[in-house]
């Protein structure tokens, strides 16, 4: 998702030294289309409207707030988040930033707030997902067409893409570097018992962990995210290794055109002030063209690249012929020579495998990695 | 067209229900210990029954928990009785086709029902009438028993007991909604309380639980409304001889619509709508006595006057002129012989409109978000309609991974189903007022209007499509 990494012109690498002391501090800032983006000063306002949310949930906040800064001690440990433990030896806590993380917490899940655009896109971008995963198999388990998938969310932000997927049935392994998201992402699917079995969060930067799951993912997810990475090439790298041959990338992104840069930078920023100057870094939106080029130079096919326009007064998301501003992309990973074919999806050997009517060939099982 | 209105079960629950308070976060403590359903349908009549059944047969729902609340003993039937139940339903085509998309019509129609091809509406201060039909005689509609649907309902749910967990018996005595969207801290679930004290959760609460709805109570939804100066009393004819009987008739009394329904060659079933008093009178009668009401009901021209009478034929004669071959032809509806001992039962009319249907999490259907008169014999269809369009929607929203109790696709559900009930609950108030009165200015306006519609194929087409939805 694209809320977590966007700041501020010197930007936050993605790639690139992680865990900086800054970037628990940075409250991120949602955008997406240029015209749905806001500003701190909303946040905070909110936030002061809501003194309650401290007081009444107190002791559970400042639980999570000693987790959540303890990266801005630089202890490098990377738990899986449900197994940090909540040690109470552990720094001070700032009650501003506490603030801040219960209201991104609040953030994230609230479809009428600040993140609408990123809550009505799903309706575009997991059917976009689900029907060009489903044309690589012949059956599917009807509940739950992506079931034995196991797909990389790269940039979860607080799950909002990452639910979807994993109530269609896929397990699904969110990343994000910042902090505060995984914390609020592994909240809110705690609530969901099923969600709760299909969905692995952890807080980490993508080469973290590309060593690890080297050709391990039917799917990498990368919406909203692009362009806010410090080194595209790399980032493009890093994704297609974690894909398993035949494995298919989806990204949504922004173009880099003069339209984006009219509704984005000049009218967003300069003249309606809703984004405080310098959000934006225009130079680093990229055009389908160019993303083109370096996945197909990975060994990436594109398969799809389709426009996405976005009503800010209905609040939906269409699909549409022009790229200029949002658009999505389907590229496949290039099966090596002597593998048998892309239908390498892999039904998972796991305790509550339901009747699948797929029936995949016994040969091509495959253990996953992880 | 009359039909009985679904009587849902609606169980006064007691005022508990109705602080709907918020609950604070109980994950902590006790969340993970109740089961989480991702549906949860309040009330197990025939609109309650049919959405669990509807959602347990959907393919996308084919893993999903849905749990149906029903207050009363399960209503499977050993056998067919013979007596035919006196509290019947006019089911629409569109209905039919619901019903049989997840095979309950086939029980339905393994059992009994009667189709019927015409209506004829008339008046009963006026010559006026309006014929309705199909072009080809196919079924306008068909005379169903509660009882035989439900029969239908409880035998498709056992047929998908492991996705539709059904407690019967069972009532839910407290809500407690989520904060107005969810907060990181506290459950984002509905949690429910039994009568037993059990307590679980759900993603969506679906409330079915008829016009005094206890879910639309405790969620504080306002609902406009108001009682009508009418009962109906229902009751079940047996005809002077046998016929085709496959004509619903109605006939505006300026007391109340009077209509009769095919249940067979030699019964029908009787709707009529009148004051109260008159309803009284009607119940405690004789059955001679009533039997002679129902016929005069029926034939009488009592309240006919010389003027509405030379009007209704100057523009009929004007109609005859311009479309000479379409004027219906007055059929006389069947005498009525007798009526079967203790049919006869009265029940209350009124109007009511829920101001909302959808909150977050939670979705009102059937009666409990519209309560209709029963003269355009569209109570349960109405019903069976908020079930198709939100399992539409969500079904789709099952298919996309999204919460399925999301406000982005429950406003989807009102907004198209506000549009359809509120104008057939205005229509339908309409007609009640309009044909209540003896006035003789409103008398001709209505005469020479259903003349005129009568005369207006195109818009007599619009009507039946309208209503066979």
């Amino acid at each position: 998702m694209w809320g977590g990494r966007k700041l501020s012109c010197s930007g936050r690498r993605f790639l690139g030294v992680l865990g900086s002391g800054s970037r628990a501090r940075r409250a991120e800032r949602p955008r997406l289309a240029p015209w749905a983006v806001f500003s701190d000063v909303q946040l905070i306002c909110t936030l002061q409207n809501k003194p309650w949310n401290f007081k009444e949930y107190g002791t559970m906040c400042i639980k999570s707030c000693r987790m959540t800064f303890s990266s801005l001690n630089r202890i490098e440990i990377y738990w899986p988040p449900w197994t940090q433990p909540y040690s109470s030896s552990r720094t001070t806590v700032d009650s501003s930033e506490v603030k801040t993380f219960l209201a991104l917490a609040h953030k994230w899940w609230d479809e009428e707030g600040v993140y609408a655009p990123l809550h009505s896109m799903n309706d575009l971008r997991v059917p976009f997902i689900r029907d060009n995963l489903l044309k690589t198999v012949a059956n599917h388990h009807p509940g739950k067409p992506l079931f034995g998938m196991k797909i990389l969310d790269v940039g979860c932000g607080g799950g909002l893409l990452t639910e979807p997927l994993g109530r269609l049935g896929a397990s699904v392994f969110g990343i994000d570097p910042v902090e505060e998201n995984i914390k609020t992402a592994q909240h809110h699917k705690a609530f969901d018992p099923v969600l709760d079995k299909k969905i692995e969060y952890r807080a980490c930067s993508l080469e973290e962990i590309v060593q690890d799951t080297e050709e391990t993912f039917d799917a990498v997810v990368a919406s909203e995210v692009v362009e806010h990475v410090a080194d595209l090439e790399a980032f493009i790298q890093c994704c297609c290794q974690g894909l398993k041959p035949g494995g298919s990338l989806f990204i949504t992104t922004i173009n880099k055109t003069q339209l984006s840069y009219a509704l984005g930078i000049v009218f967003s920023e300069q003249i309606a002030g809703i984004v405080p100057k310098g959000t934006h870094t225009w130079e680093k939106f990229v055009s389908p063209e160019k993303l083109e080029s370096i996945l197909e130079s990975n060994g990436l096919s594109v398969q799809t690249v389709a426009g996405m326009l976005y009503n800010p007064f209905s609040g939906c998301w269409h699909w549409s012929k022009h790229t200029s501003l949002n658009y999505a992309a389907h590229a496949v990973k290039s099966v090596a020579a002597d593998r048998s074919g892309p239908a390498e999806l892999v039904a998972e050997e796991g305790a509550e495998v339901p009747q699948a009517k797929a029936s995949t060939p016994a040969g091509v099982h495959e253990e996953l990695r992880k | 067209m009359a039909a009985r209105l679904a009587v849902s079960r609606c169980g006064a629950l007691p005022a508990a229900a109705r602080r709907g308070s918020l609950v604070p976060c109980r994950r902590w403590s006790a969340g993970s210990a109740d089961a989480v359903y991702d549906v949860v349908v309040s009330g197990g009549g025939m609109v309650g029954a049919a959405m669990a059944c509807a959602l347990g047969h959907d393919i996308h729902f084919h893993d999903k928990k849905i749990l149906l609340l029903e207050a009363g003993p399960k209503k499977a039937l050993e056998k067919l009785p013979e007596m035919y139940s006196n509290r019947v339903s006019s089911v629409s085509p569109g209905s039919a086709t619901l019903l049989s998309s997840f095979g309950a019509w086939d029980h339905v129609c393994n059992m009994r029902y009667r189709a019927f091809r015409r209506m004829q509406v008339w008046d009963g201060c006026s010559e006026a009438l309006i014929m309705f039909d199909k072009d080809n005689l196919d079924d306008m509609g068909y005379i169903v028993e509660n009882d035989v649907i439900m029969h239908a309902l409880t035998k498709q749910l056992e047929a998908v007991s492991d996705r539709v967990t059904v407690l019967y018996r069972s009532r839910a005595v407290g809500y407690s909604w989520p904060g107005p969207f969810s907060m990181a801290d506290s459950s984002p679930w509905v949690h429910i309380t039994l009568g037993d004290g059990s307590t679980l959760q759900t993603t969506l609460l679906i409330g079915a639980d008829g016009h005094n709805s206890a879910v639309r109570q405790a969620a504080g939804i306002p609902s406009v409304g108001w009682s009508y100066d009418q009962s109906a009393v229902v009751a079940t004819l047996h005809l002077s001889e046998a016929t085709e009987n496959n004509v619903a008739w109605q006939r505006f009394l300026p007391s109340g619509p009077i209509a009769l329904l095919p249940l067979s060659d030699t019964l029908s079933s009787l709707v009529w709508s009148t004051s109260h008093e008159h309803a009284a009178q009607l119940l405690s009668m004789h059955e001679e006595e009533f039997v002679d009401a129902v016929n005069s009901a029926f034939w009488s021209d009592a309240n006919h006057t010389e003027l509405i009478s030379s009007a209704t034929s100057a523009l009929q004669f004007a109609v005859a002129l311009l479309k000479p071959t379409k004027a219906s032809a007055r059929q006389l509806p069947p005498s009525v012989a007798r009526v079967d001992a203790n049919s006869r039962v009265l029940f209350p009319l009124g109007l009511g409109h829920a101001a909302e249907y959808v909150r977050p999490r939670l979705a009102l259907i059937g009666d409990a978000a519209h309560r209709v008169h029963p003269l355009a014999g569209q109570g349960v269809n109405m019903g069976f309609g908020d079930i198709a369009s939100l399992l539409r929607h969500l079904s789709t929203a099952a298919f996309n991974g999204k919460d399925l109790g999301s406000m982005s696709h429950l406003t989807r559900y009102e907004t198209d189903r506000q549009r359809h009930n509120t104008a057939l609950l205005a229509a339908t108030d309409l007609l009640k007022r309009l044909y209540s009165s003896r006035a003789a200015p409103l008398v001709l306006l209505r005469t020479w209007g259903l003349q005129a519609t009568d005369a207006i194929s195109p818009l007599k087409e619009q009507i039946v499509a309208f209503a066979s939805k």
